[in-house]
């Protein structure tokens, strides 16, 4: 791709700025699918107003281009009736609109306060260092594009990295130097809390509101991806120690009977068991009754796949909706059968004062 | 006062954010009585509650709903009342320490879509969307996700429940920008435009999205309507105090032993919760946090015993915002942390107005030459004035929180500031030199 009609040669190819880029890295940029337009148009449908589109539909060009092309540009103004200069006033507010071609991922370092005194800001020097490129800018193998991000709301997880937005927490610098190292030896590992990593164009897929994955199962794993969840669930924890809930709810609450209820609750060994003395609080949680003396048993074991690879499904979903017919339906999330139980006649099991019984 | 687990009560639950967890541990169970309810029930029974939104501001959750314009019986409805109802959820989580509502969306994404049901019934919206934050990944995916369960179970789309009852719902990822935690601002990003606030009046309740009557409410007030239905406005008043009731999830970070979620009722105090977190770490001593987030005046220890909830904060001269409790000790340098926290204003101001678009510029510009040893005896005046210039001048509140940290940390810590400036300068305020190092960038 060359510069814009008008600009010197080696500027403005982005359309968004004029700030000199080279012209090596964007080699790799495919053109636009026909099928990008239909999906642009599936995003379009789910909204009473056409143009809240906008932002979904960028997101989609990234998950094609990896950041806002000037075809991305004038796609979204064709399909929403826009001035190209409308869309490009709103594609350069937001800082994850990219104006040019991000590596395969993103990394993010929080250099906020919080996580910037706990070590942010020598995890972004040493990352920068590695990689040898500054905030904003991609490492010369096209691997991986560095940034500073302001807080990214996981402040109890500190200091924090995140990889195409998935948390890698509390992070020191080996730990994210060596994750980097290993992004770009092409691995993927995994997330502390997220799905199994894809790549920047896969995330944006999935900001579009589509699914990222080429599968249902695949999806599925993303969704239940085990995970390290100790600093989310630690009041749980605690109140599940100490026999601590909150008042009881008004009305008749007849206690569970024993028989009869679901075992598939809690296994007691979970991924959130960080220490032994924790497990044991798990183990005890999981004898509990209520959900709220169930804390720290969280972690599901599912079987995950390997990452799935950015596969695109077949375009071919709803592409004859018209705009406005069903906002609100269009690829927002996986079929799933109805739920054979009905659960609103049992007995409440959420608030049950301070010492239920144990059941074991 | 004690824990009490009532949002976070599901969350140790296997694979919690599915929707056969939630069914199993009572979820769904209050929009079933919610859709036996009139509209005008459910929100005096929300107003008797006490809910006040948990997005910073405390507005009474009931009275924002009660402001959405109604068809009067036997009359033509004009005006707003004819047009569509709108509910948006604020889930732009981006206020530095705040860390609440992307856990609740990962671990419980169906408490926020019931509440979001029950309460765009009870304001007879048809169309609400889930305006998440972008970089929020994990929680967009299980937002997805349960939403398109809940539409296959029949929580969602016509006739929900058999109800006659009909929601469309959408999830919305942002693109990164702090300022669309703004209502006003959400609104316009939510629109396709540059997330910029409104001037207000009108009031969203009457000119919202599209123009028509919307309530926007942050993630965790949603996520606790269906424990209102469910427990009653009398069971939820009898958490804290009277005046801003209920069960509240209290986050802490920062230099604690065990830095996490912790829900407990309104008005419990910092002593209590750092009780709770294990303390301050081991061999060190508190030195300032934040009761609600960057945009909250900072508090020291002596407000360790001040009861966190909206009135007791503002009465000791800070205010609640998001219950994220930033802590710091005496290693960490105020100025550092406030020049950080300058930085994210400057980087996140909009640029709509003067006042915060120039005045947080500057702000970063004086602060940074006092960090780096390089400020004047008159700095720490102009730090004041322009502080005084943002607050109550911006168009929004992003410009009077970037005053906040600044303002209280001169009134806690001026000898902290004083300490980095060279010699001379501090001669010229009468003082001899203090024994504090300039700042270096990420000193732990």
């Amino acid at each position: 791709m060359s510069a814009l009609p008008g600009s010197p040669e080696g500027t403005a190819v982005t359309g968004l700025d004029s700030s000199p880029v080279d012209a090596g890295s964007l080699a790799e940029v495919p053109p636009l699918p026909e099928r990008a337009r239909l999906e642009a148009r599936d995003i379009i449908a789910r909204y009473p107003v056409a143009r809240s589109a906008l932002l979904p539909m960028l997101h989609l060009v990234q998950s094609y281009q990896g950041y806002v092309t000037p075809e991305g540009v004038a796609l979204c103004a064709e399909e929403l009736r826009l001035t190209k200069a409308e869309v490009g006033a709103v594609a350069t507010f937001y800082t994850m609109y990219k104006r040019r071609p991000t590596g395969r991922h993103l990394v993010s370092v929080c250099t906020n306060t919080l996580c910037a005194v706990l070590g942010g800001q020598r995890i972004m020097d040493a990352l920068s260092a590695d990689l040898g490129v500054h905030h904003d800018e991609t490492a010369a193998d096209g691997s991986i594009t560095l940034e500073h991000a302001e807080c990214l709301a996981a402040c109890d997880y500190a200091p924090v990295v995140t990889v195409d937005y998935e948390f890698y927490d509390q992070q020191d610098v080996e730990s994210a130097r060596a994750l980097v190292a290993a992004l770009r030896r092409g691995e993927k590992p995994l997330p502390t809390r997220g799905a199994p990593l894809t790549d920047f164009r896969g995330i944006s897929r999935q900001l579009a509101g589509f699914s990222q994955h080429a599968d249902d199962a695949a999806a599925a794993a993303a969704v239940d991806a085990p995970g390290e969840y100790g600093p989310t669930l630690r009041g749980l924890r605690l109140a599940a120690e100490r026999g601590e809930s909150a008042p009881p709810m008004r009305g008749p609450e007849p206690e569970p009977a024993d028989a009869g209820e679901p075992r598939e609750t809690v296994r007691p060994s979970g991924t959130t068991g960080e220490t032994p003395g924790q497990e044991a609080a798990d183990a005890r949680v999981a004898a509990a009754d209520t959900p709220a003396e169930e804390a720290g048993a969280a972690g599901s074991h599912p079987d995950a796949p390997e990452p799935a690879g950015r596969r695109l499904p077949d375009g071919s979903t709803g592409t004859e909706t018209p705009a406005g017919a069903k906002p609100g339906t269009g690829d927002q999330g996986p079929d799933v059968p109805p739920p054979a139980g009905e659960g609103s006649d049992g007995p409440s099991r959420t608030i049950q004062g301070r010492a239920p019984k144990r059941r074991r | 006062m004690p824990l009490t687990p009532v949002l976070t009560s599901r969350w140790g639950a296997e694979n919690s954010w599915r929707l056969s967890t939630y069914e199993r541990l009572d979820g769904y169970s209050a929009l079933r009585t919610a859709l036996s309810m009139a509209p005008d029930e459910l929100v005096g029974m929300v107003k008797e509650s006490g809910l006040r939104g948990r997005g910073g501001a405390g507005f009474p959750t009931g009275m924002k709903w009660s402001f959405i314009p109604q068809p009067k019986p036997g009359e033509e409805p004009t005006g707003p009342a004819a047009m569509p109802k709108y509910l948006v959820v604020n889930a732009d989580e981006g206020e530095p320490g705040t860390c609440k509502d992307l856990p609740l969306m990962m671990a419980d994404p169906h408490s926020l879509i019931e509440g979001v049901i029950i309460s765009a019934y009870a304001i007879r919206s048809t169309f609400a969307v889930i305006y998440v934050r972008g970089e929020a990944v994990h929680a967009h995916r299980r937002l997805l996700n349960a939403v398109g369960e809940a539409y296959a179970a029949g929580y969602l789309g016509t006739d929900i429940l058999g109800s006659g009852y009909d929601l469309e719902l959408v999830v919305h990822a942002g693109a990164g920008a702090y300022i669309c935690g703004e209502e006003t601002a959400l609104l316009d990003s939510l629109e396709g435009y540059r997330g910029q606030p409104r001037l207000k009046p009108p009031f969203p309740a009457v000119a919202g999205l599209y123009g028509a009557p919307t309530v926007i409410n942050n993630v965790e007030t949603l996520a606790s309507v269906p424990f209102v239905v469910r427990g009653g406005a009398e069971w939820f008043k009898a958490f804290g105090p009277e005046k801003s009731p209920g069960p509240k999830i209290y986050s802490l970070s920062g230099r604690v032993v065990r830095p996490g979620q912790y829900e407990a009722p309104m008005g419990t105090t910092m002593r209590e919760l750092l009780e709770m977190a294990g303390g301050v770490r081991p061999g060190h001593e508190l030195k300032f946090w934040t009761p609600g987030g960057s945009s909250t005046p900072y508090f020291t220890a002596e407000h360790l015993d001040v009861p966190l909830d909206f009135d007791s904060v503002a009465a000791a001269g800070s205010m609640l915002g998001t219950t994220a409790l930033m802590v710091f000790d005496e290693t960490d340098s105020i100025v550092e942390a406030t020049l950080r926290f300058t930085e994210f204003y400057a980087h996140e101001s909009c640029g709509k107005c003067t006042p915060c678009r120039e005045g947080t510029y500057w702000l970063v510009q004086v602060l940074e030459r006092i960090a780096h040893g390089r400020g004047r005896a008159e700095d720490l005046e102009i730090l004041l004035d322009t502080c005084d210039n943002i607050l109550g001048r911006s168009f929004c509140a992003l410009g009077d929180g970037a005053t906040s940290c600044i303002t209280s940390s001169l009134k806690y810590f001026r000898d902290d500031y004083v300490a980095l400036l060279p010699p001379e300068e501090q001669a010229r305020l009468g003082r001899t030199r203090l024994p504090i190092e300039p700042v270096k960038a990420g000193a732990a």
